[in-house]
């Protein structure tokens, strides 16, 4: 790396103060109080090793790729394609040129809808999802639905927020031609047992795709290993810019798959009468790509791998039980989302106040946490509520933040209770 | 715990927040009409009866909701009575400039004046749809719309 500043290396223990002080941001105030950001499942805040990065790029390296024949953007292209080399390690798939950049998994869950889904899903043809997905895999599929008369089937969810194992198995039949879920609930937490989904999608010879949006944060994970066929993610949730997302799929099916846009850099061949497409992975790459948000985004898988994944993780749970914990304590609060398997994300009502009154009171104490659906209406619907309040956590959330949520819900009280 | 936020949520707020008024549907509304607010998933639906000449008889509403938006819609409802469709639109004018500081000073009648509690969300930008949705949905149930959204 040619930035100023290094990816840190693992400490032991884990010094979550020292881990804060790489993240400019966290040392801002908000109304004058200092800032507990507990709101990182929406977006997570950035290292100076990625802000180094990205900055490094304008300032001494910045060109298009894959058209220059000059130093600087020959530079920068080997840079670009050198995190894929980056992600392919960091989820354990086979191939770089299986990594597929996008702008975020959701266009990467709507180029695998508009991409295999038009090629070679039919009308009758099944696909199903869960009770707790995001949007984002629930929409492209009824847009496909509308358009070519497939069948949206979805598994349902227990009051705790589990997947009922034996109800997605019943939906499962030859009719099935994916299966398309979260590894990890936005909402509730919930870490989902993508392992036997796998392999009982499989059994039906449907392919399977996830939604590690949240899931890639938290905990390691190896898309060999778990012989999904396509794994999404997006870069800002973990701790990269914004702007870049990532597409993992299997070469043989992104191969026989036709591409989602046609313009340049996606493209073997021009003329008039016919094109012909690049190979793997520009195929699917079309136009001038987020160049110093992808080059941003290996810094940031850089610096989650010099703290370590399982670190992290263990870091984060004992946050959880702890968050979880103080929470239970505060009169009326119940959570939503009692799995015993999950992970980082506490979303609860109290039984006074709504979500947005809470989220607004709490502001002005410096707590930053998202109120809402959190694009996720038909889960808000499932466990019987509008809208839910959510603290997330990330590598650098401290018990500290945990105590300003708590004595803030007490302002909260102090209105409404 | 700052001032803005008591000016927020004062306490008339907070009593037509935890007992709204005119808090149920109506078999015989003559003009209805659902508002949404996509950002938050908040639904409420507004039920309008006019009479012959056109004033509103009643006036009710149902919904889930923040405290901002289920007192503005409980106050809203209690004001409408006997107010023509014209004078009903221009309070929401009048209500609309109160929140956001947007368009026209409308003078207001003394009735009206009792919706200045809510301009407290004029300091909280993310608020201030939560406080008018009850109005814009009043706006299309009056104009025969079904359904509206506030983005
Ligand atoms: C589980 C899950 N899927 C998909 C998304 C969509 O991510 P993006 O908005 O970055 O495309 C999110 C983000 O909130 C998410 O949490």
């Amino acid at each position: 790396m040619t930035t100023s500043s290094t990816a840190r290396l693992v400490t032991d223990p884990y010094d979550v103060e020292a881990i804060r002080a790489d993240f400019p941001i966290l040392a801002r105030t908000m109304h004058d109080k200092p800032l507990a950001f507990l709101d990182s499942a929406a977006s997570a805040q950035k290292p100076r090793h990625v802000i180094d990065a990205v900055s490094d790029v304008y300032e001494r390296e910045y060109a298009n790729v894959h058209r220059g024949l000059y130093q600087i953007s020959e530079a920068v292209t080997e840079r670009y394609e050198g995190t894929r080399d980056i992600i392919r390690d960091f989820i354990g798939a086979a191939h770089s040129h299986e990594i597929i950049f996008t702008r975020n998994a959701t266009e990467s869950i709507n180029l695998i809808a508009h991409s295999f889904g038009r090629a070679f899903l039919k009308e009758g043809d099944e696909v199903v999802i869960t009770e707790l997905e995001h949007h984002a895999n629930i929409v492209p599929w009824q847009m496909l639905r509308d358009e070519k008369g497939i069948v949206l089937k979805v598994a349902p969810i227990t009051d705790e927020g589990e997947l009922i194992m034996s109800a997605f198995e019943e939906l499962l039949g030859p009719k099935t031609k994916l299966v398309a879920v979260s590894q990890m609930s936005n909402v509730l937490g919930t870490i989902l047992p993508i392992e036997d989904i796998i392999h009982r999608a499989h059994a039906v010879g449907a392919k399977v795709l996830i939604d590690g949006c949240q899931a890639i944060t938290h905990f390691p994970v190896d898309v060999q290993a778990l012989g999904c066929d396509f794994y999404v993610f997006s870069g800002h949730k973990l701790y990269g810019p914004s702007g870049i997302g990532v597409l993992y799929g299997r070469e043989e099916l992104l191969n026989a798959m036709p591409p989602f846009m046609g313009g340049g850099d996606m493209i073997s061949s021009v003329s008039f009468e016919k094109s012909t497409w690049a190979k793997l992975p520009h195929k699917f790459e079309a136009g001038t790509p987020a160049i110093a948000q992808a080059i941003g985004l290996g810094a940031a898988i850089e610096y989650v791998n010099g703290l370590g994944l399982a670190a992290i993780a263990a870091h984060e749970q004992d946050l959880l039980n702890y968050a979880t914990q103080q929470l239970l304590s505060v009169r009326g609060l119940r959570i939503i989302g009692t799995a015993p398997n999950k992970a980082s994300v506490i979303s609860f009502m109290l039984d006074y106040a709504h979500p947005h009154d809470i989220a607004t009171i709490i502001d002005r104490a410096g707590v930053a946490v998202r109120a809402g659906h959190h694009c996720a209406q038909p889960l808000m619907q499932r466990m019987d509520v509008p809208a839910t309040t959510r603290a997330s956590l990330g590598l650098y959330s401290n018990r500290a933040d945990i105590d300003a949520l708590v004595q803030a819900l007490g302002d909260v009280e102090e209105f409404f209770g | 715990m700052s001032d803005d936020l008591r000016e927020l949520y004062q306490e008339v707020i907070l009593d037509h927040g935890k007992n709204p008024r005119n808090f149920h549907a109506s078999d015989d509304a003559t003009n209805e009409a659902r508002g949404n607010n996509p950002l938050c998933g908040d639904q409420l639906v507004i039920y309008i009866k006019l009479d012959a000449d056109g004033k509103i008889a009643d006036a009710s509403f149902l919904g889930k909701g923040c405290a901002i938006s289920m007192a503005s819609a409980s106050m809203m409802t209690d004001l409408l009575k006997g107010r023509s469709a014209e004078e009903a639109q221009h309070m929401f004018e009048a209500f609309h400039h109160m929140c956001t500081g947007e368009g026209e000073n409308v003078e207001l009648d003394e009735d009206v004046e009792k919706l200045k509690v809510l301009s407290g969300v004029r300091e909280f930008p993310t608020r201030v749809k939560c406080a008018t949705l009850p109005w814009h949905t009043l706006v299309a149930a009056l104009k025969g719309e079904n359904e509206i959204s506030t983005e």
